[in-house]
């Protein structure tokens, strides 16, 4: 039997493409990541860092003047920068998941018009759904765009939007025609600087503090008939076909958290002495790093399956896509919590980065779609 | 005609890793992930500025080793080099820096060249010496340790920053130079970068090809040989200075002693 085929293994490109941000995010992106986090503050060095090196937005097709990665190597980048700091690893996450709508349902002119500054480091893009009384039921929006001539004027509140405020470019679903629910609802870009688009105070959040999260305000919001993506009434349908795929993102985002700290326990485990030994040589602690390894490494593998699914646009991607996201967030939280637990004291301080991890993991499990409409989404779709 | 720049690189054991010897007390690379020099980075970005500012220019990329060398010709390709040359023959185990200068003027010569871009030493070995040896058996100018480095015509202009001065040079082309740690942070490959390497074209030469004689390289054609090595002493804890009022004077006392001050 050969050995020299590619059975069930990353490529070299993307091992490659692993140590070169793995590099850009330990250099560049790890120094800042308390004080973004102590203070709350959008980590401007990582932008600057990741878009220097087209990082930002690596899903951009080459056509658009993006660097045309793949889902999987999407994930890799996502992955690597969470590993050091999960507020940053919002910038190439949410430019994948603002920009998606246009990408699989926008017409040629929409996708030059918004893909190639985002590419070029322009203008992040940020994806509107939820609203004040709208989260896991989507459909049940008030946003309202009412057709006006050539144009759509449009009103109303989303909320948890991330990177609110930073972003230049906005998705934004909003209902076109209220009769028919979720075929009523239309998917809209619209511009940071679109007269009567505002933004609410940034939201005090438990994690991913350097990531803004705001609401956003649109208040008679007037843009011309072309910024709408796709056909009218398409908009939810979009938004869930993008979740399909973005939804592996937030995998990517836990994979990285937890590895990050798994990667710091397991080094403080072999250092911290204590009854005359390393700590790492009791079998307590080291059935625990098993354990935690095992989790991270079975939601890597599923994750970077579903990844696969997201670039073939397999018929099963969307109870991959959940699976992904569902599995790798509650081991993150699994594994970022036993972390905490294996500094002991230390882990619970903020000198070191343990609780930040652990904090940011939790996110994972809520947004996108919490982990149970996950497992909603699975139950309606199993392979 | 454009100008063709040879960076020199080295496949070197991590240096965050565990490095150990082999049996023969050469470099024992199985037991250690190899990587492309850190400070060979410096010499492959240098001459990429250079080539970016002329506009017509071609970088290759050139380095002595054995097969697991092709991953650093591949980092050096995926940063923008346009091609590789790598020279790999089992009989150069254990050659020594005089005769890997060999086998490189040897390859720079089959490969032709305008300038040949080095780093400052490798990060293994840190001799630093494989620039000037290399000129001098290439019959060419060398200008080397810069900090800042650029062509103009056929003249390369650099800075080398001393302890008591700062000396500006130049040289005709064709010339040698290598560059420091302070020339300016190499960048990092790019996804698209990345993606174009492997479709880059990689030469490969051995000895014969070279026409070097197995006798003039490896441990045997060795000018110097390593009889034993061994491990420095783990360090010990540190002499501690308890402030009691004279905590300067004894310092000082100390500093003294060791020839510091």
């Amino acid at each position: 039997m050969s050995n020299d085929f590619d059975l069930f293994r990353i490529s070299e490109e993307h091992e490659m493409l692993r140590d070169a941000v793995r590099s850009l995010a330990e250099s560049k992106i790890a120094p800042f990541a308390a004080e973004v986090d102590e203070q709350a503050r959008f980590p401007r060095e990582a932008l600057d860092a990741l878009t220097a090196n087209d990082l930002h937005a690596v899903h951009v097709p080459e056509e658009y003047g993006g660097a045309g990665a793949d889902a999987l190597a999407t994930v890799i980048v996502i992955e690597e920068v969470a590993r050091v700091c999960a507020s940053s690893s919002l910038i190439p996450a949410v430019n994948k998941l603002g920009s998606l709508p246009v990408i699989l349902s926008g017409d040629e002119a929409l996708k030059r018009k918004y893909l190639a500054p985002l590419a070029r480091g322009q203008g992040m893009f940020s994806y509107c759904l939820s609203e004040p009384d709208a989260g896991s039921d989507a459909a049940g929006m008030k946003t309202r765009a009412v057709r006006d001539g050539d144009f759509w004027v449009l009103n109303g509140v989303k909320r948890w939007i991330t990177n609110a405020g930073v972003s230049e470019f906005y998705t934004v679903m909003a209902v076109t025609d209220p009769e028919l629910r979720s075929r009523g609802i239309s998917a809209f870009v619209v511009e940071k600087g679109d007269a009567g688009v505002s933004f609410g105070a940034p939201e005090k959040k438990l994690g991913i503090k350097g990531s803004p999260t705001r609401e956003v305000y649109l208040d008679n919001v007037r843009i011309p008939a072309d910024r709408m993506i796709g056909a009218e009434g398409t908009g939810f349908a979009t938004a869930m076909k993008t979740l399909d795929h973005t939804r592996i993102t937030i995998a990517a985002q836990a994979l990285g958290i937890a590895q990050g700290a798994l990667d710091y326990a397991a080094g403080y485990v072999k250092e911290r002495r204590q009854f005359g030994r390393a700590i790492a040589e009791f079998q307590g602690i080291q059935f625990m790093l098993a354990d935690m390894a095992m989790k991270l490494e079975a939601a890597r593998q599923l994750t970077y399956a579903a990844a696969a699914r997201s670039q073939r646009g397999d018929g099963d991607l969307t109870f991959f896509g959940a699976a992904a996201k569902c599995f790798a967030s509650d081991a993150a939280m699994e594994i970022t919590t036993d972390a905490v637990q294996l500094l002991g004291g230390y882990g619970y301080t903020r000198d070191y980065p343990l609780e930040r991890m652990m904090r940011d993991a939790k996110i994972t499990q809520i947004y996108e779609g919490t982990n149970q409409v996950q497992r909603i989404v699975m139950a309606r779709n199993l392979p | 005609m454009s100008l063709r720049i040879v960076v020199c690189v080295k496949y070197v054991p991590d240096a965050t890793g565990d490095r150990r010897f082999a049996d023969d007390n050469t470099t024992d690379r199985d037991s250690v992930d190899g990587l492309l020099s850190e400070l060979d980075e410096y010499g492959v970005e240098q001459a990429l500025r250079i080539a970016e500012a002329s506009g017509d220019a071609e970088v290759t990329v050139l380095t002595v080793g054995p097969d697991d060398a092709k991953d650093a010709l591949r980092k050096a390709l995926s940063m923008g080099a346009d091609k590789a040359v790598h020279v790999n023959d089992e009989d150069i185990h254990g050659t020594d820096v005089i005769g890997t200068s060999l086998v490189l003027a040897k390859a720079l010569e089959r490969t032709g060249f305008d300038l040949v871009v080095c780093g400052m030493a490798s990060t293994d070995g840190t001799m630093g010496v494989v620039p000037a040896l290399l000129a001098e058996r290439l019959g060419v100018p060398q200008v080397t340790l810069l900090s800042e480095v650029s062509v103009e015509g056929t003249v390369v202009r650099g800075r080398r920053d001393g302890d008591g001065a700062t000396e500006l040079l130049e040289a005709s082309l064709p010339a040698v130079v290598s560059v420091t740690d302070q020339s300016g942070e190499a960048r990092y490959p790019s996804f698209k970068g990345i993606m174009a390497a492997k479709k880059k074209p990689v030469q490969g030469f051995d000895l014969d090809d070279l026409g070097i004689g197995a006798e003039e390289v490896g441990l045997a054609g060795a000018w110097t040989v390593v009889d034993a090595v061994a491990a420095r002493a783990a360090r010990t804890a540190g002499t501690v200075v308890k402030d009691e009022g004279e905590g300067g004077r004894q310092l000082a006392e100390y500093l003294a002693a060791q020839k510091f001050i």
